[in-house]
């Protein structure tokens, strides 16, 4: 806008706006939607500050979260002089470290198996609704099946059986979470593919692999975003809960749920053990609700 | 629509099967097993116990024998807990979580529709704002979370006032014991079924048909009731549908904090003690029911809505 700040004639301002007009793609579009939704906007950073918090406060605190401090080995106040910022759980272990170490599996796992049903949800999804006729019809046949099937149960076999190991729990969880994504991305492959820029894709000898993968998976990637922020929480929530039970991550790991479960036992005594953590993963949870919301309307066409 | 009903059930038997299949070879195949508790057994004792319980066999044999049973309604014999069939556990469980399930539903119901209807109604006022905010708290806030604080508030807190609901104990039932796990079992529903009827109502006030109700000069509230409400019922019936399959099987995580004598209690139990027969009879129980939920729904479907067709 330099140019236009010495012209003062409307004739002269004007040419200078049509000088400055520069296309603005669909994101940039999406982009200034969001940044104008001040709810989405505000569950964006305390999302990032949580996560920086969870990822890279923990290595500047005096206390490791296993460590066991010896010389107070039952629940404690908060204290600066200790470096128990929040106080001890019963064994002596700094809860601020554990909340936040916590976080950081909490969060590897849901975005983790996020991905997983990423992958699944939108291959299937992709594959179904491009090539449709038959393999359309059993592919979404099997998601239909699935989703009468209690698939928590199936995730808590898993866990008991064959260990309760960090990568067995995400790969389970991501494949139980793949099937609305898949849903989702059919039903918008299908209006997309008889678009004009498929069948150029197609007349210039494109083949069926690299047309799904670089004109149909791009254009879907707005709705699985939001889809992907609606399903990050739901997968905090399926570990916390398993880990709840006593079903999810093991000791000396913790996870939120854990925590929270630990907190639950000992409430009478030291509330802030269930409330800490509780407080975090609910405002996390928000956040990322909110944050889907936003998504949503910034990205949804339906809605302009 | 018997033909439809038929059609449906007919397709259930080997979607059930393939879950029974595949979860009696999971835990086959999965290492470990009932038997190896804290104190290792002799293996004499073992060779023993496992051939009591017919685990010697060849697993296929195992298998068939499993499914022939199953056909004849029997679960088998609990592994952990001795002189119990799975069958009488269930039974005994099942009672107990349906008749919470079958109260937090009810509640839900009471709660969660006239609340989604009054947002819906006065939409972007301070109720509609209320309603969602909360309805918003109540899907986001974990049950796992809720409970421990509200027992904090109304077991521990309000102690020796007339508001202490006791909690942790379940004594055969008693109302005063089923107040707090019930409420908390309905919340979630609560919130899902205000937002949901908020959502749809908005959708069918919208409508050609209400706008042609009203124009007939129908009073506006039978227009709600009569009209709108209808087909605003739709998604709340595909909501209510697997909803109450999983609140009649009883919730995991409610009966392990109560401490209630339920199925979900029994799951996790199991699951922890690997008592593969009775981890077995819940999943089958419950599979069975959200199944039998799912078609009971297209059914509503259809009479809910006049252009939804049986093929």
């Amino acid at each position: 806008m330099t140019s236009s700040t010495n012209l003062t004639s409307p004739h002269g301002a004007a040419l200078a706006a049509t000088e400055d007009i520069q296309g603005r793609s669909l994101w940039q579009d999406a982009l200034r939607r969001l940044l104008a939704n001040r709810a989405a906007l505000a569950s964006l950073v305390v999302l990032v500050v949580i996560a920086l918090a969870c990822f890279i406060l923990p290595s500047f605190l005096p206390w490791t979260y296993e460590q066991i401090d010896w010389d107070r080995m039952e629940a404690n106040p908060p204290s600066i002089e200790t470096g128990h910022y929040l106080g001890t759980d019963t064994l002596g272990r700094d809860l601020l470290a554990r909340v936040l170490f916590g976080g950081q599996v909490s969060m590897t796992v849901g975005i983790l198996a996020t991905f997983v049903a990423l992958l699944i949800g939108v291959s299937v999804g992709a594959v179904a609704g491009f090539l449709g006729g038959r393999v359309d019809q059993l592919l979404m046949r099997f998601v239909d099946l699935m989703y009468t099937i209690p698939l928590t149960f199936f995730v808590i076999i898993l866990m008991v059986l064959f260990g309760r190991n960090f990568i067995l729990m995400f790969l389970a969880i991501g494949c139980i979470e793949w099937l609305t994504m898949a849903r989702i991305v059919r039903g918008q492959t299908l209006t997309l593919k008889n678009k004009e820029f498929i069948e150029a894709a197609r007349a210039s000898g494109g083949s069926t692999l690299s047309i799904i993968a670089r004109h149909i998976v791009p254009n879907v990637l707005g709705v699985v975003i939001v889809y992907v922020t609606l399903t990050i929480p739901q997968v905090i929530l399926i570990e916390s809960f398993l880990s709840f039970l006593g079903l999810g991550i093991q000791e000396p790991m913790t996870s939120w749920g854990m925590l929270i479960s630990e907190g639950a036992a000992e409430m009478e005594t030291t509330p802030r053990a269930l409330l800490v953590p509780a407080l975090l993963m609910t405002t996390t949870l928000f956040c990322f609700n909110f944050l889907g919301d936003g998504l949503r309307d910034a990205l949804d066409p339906k809605d302009r | 629509m018997l033909s439809f009903v038929a059609r449906r059930l007919l397709i259930a038997i080997p979607t059930l099967w393939a879950i029974i299949t595949v979860c009696f070879f999971l835990m086959r195949l999965a290492p470990g097993g009932p038997f190896d508790g804290e104190a290792p057994v002799p293996p004499e004792i073992l060779a023993n116990l496992r051939a009591a319980y017919n685990l010697d066999q060849p697993i296929g044999l195992q298998y068939l024998n499993y499914m022939a049973d199953l056909l004849r309604g029997d679960f088998g014999p609990s592994f952990k807990y001795k002189d119990f069939t799975v069958n009488e556990l269930i039974a005994q469980g099942f009672v107990v979580s349906a008749q919470n399930g079958l109260s937090a539903i009810i509640l839900a119901i009471i709660i969660g529709i006239p609340f989604g209807i009054l947002a819906a109604l006065r939409q972007n006022s301070v109720v509609d704002y209320t309603v969602s905010g909360l309805s918003m708290t109540g899907i986001v806030v974990p049950g796992f979370v809720m409970a421990p604080i509200l027992i904090l508030i109304f077991a521990i807190g309000l102690k020796d006032t007339p508001f202490q609901l006791p909690a942790g104990t379940w004594e055969g039932g008693a109302l005063k014991h089923r107040i707090l796990p019930v409420f908390c079992l309905s919340l979630i529903y609560i919130a899902y079924l205000a937002r949901i009827t908020r959502a749809s109502m908005i959708e069918a006030l919208r409508q050609n048909y209400v706008l042609t109700a009203r124009a007939k000069g129908l009073p506006f509230r039978q227009v709600v009731m009569r009209h709108a409400l209808k087909t605003a019922m739709m998604p709340v019936v595909t909501f209510l549908g697997p909803g109450i399959a999983f609140l009649l099987t009883g919730s995991m995580v409610f009966e392990t904090i109560f401490q209630l004598p339920g199925i979900g209690r029994y799951f996790v139990q199991g699951a922890l003690n690997r008592d593969y027969t009775l981890v077995m009879g819940v999943t089958i129980l419950s599979a069975s029911l959200i199944i039998l939920m799912n078609i009971v729904v297209d059914v509503v479907y259809g009479l809910l809505d006049p252009r939804v067709r049986y093929e």
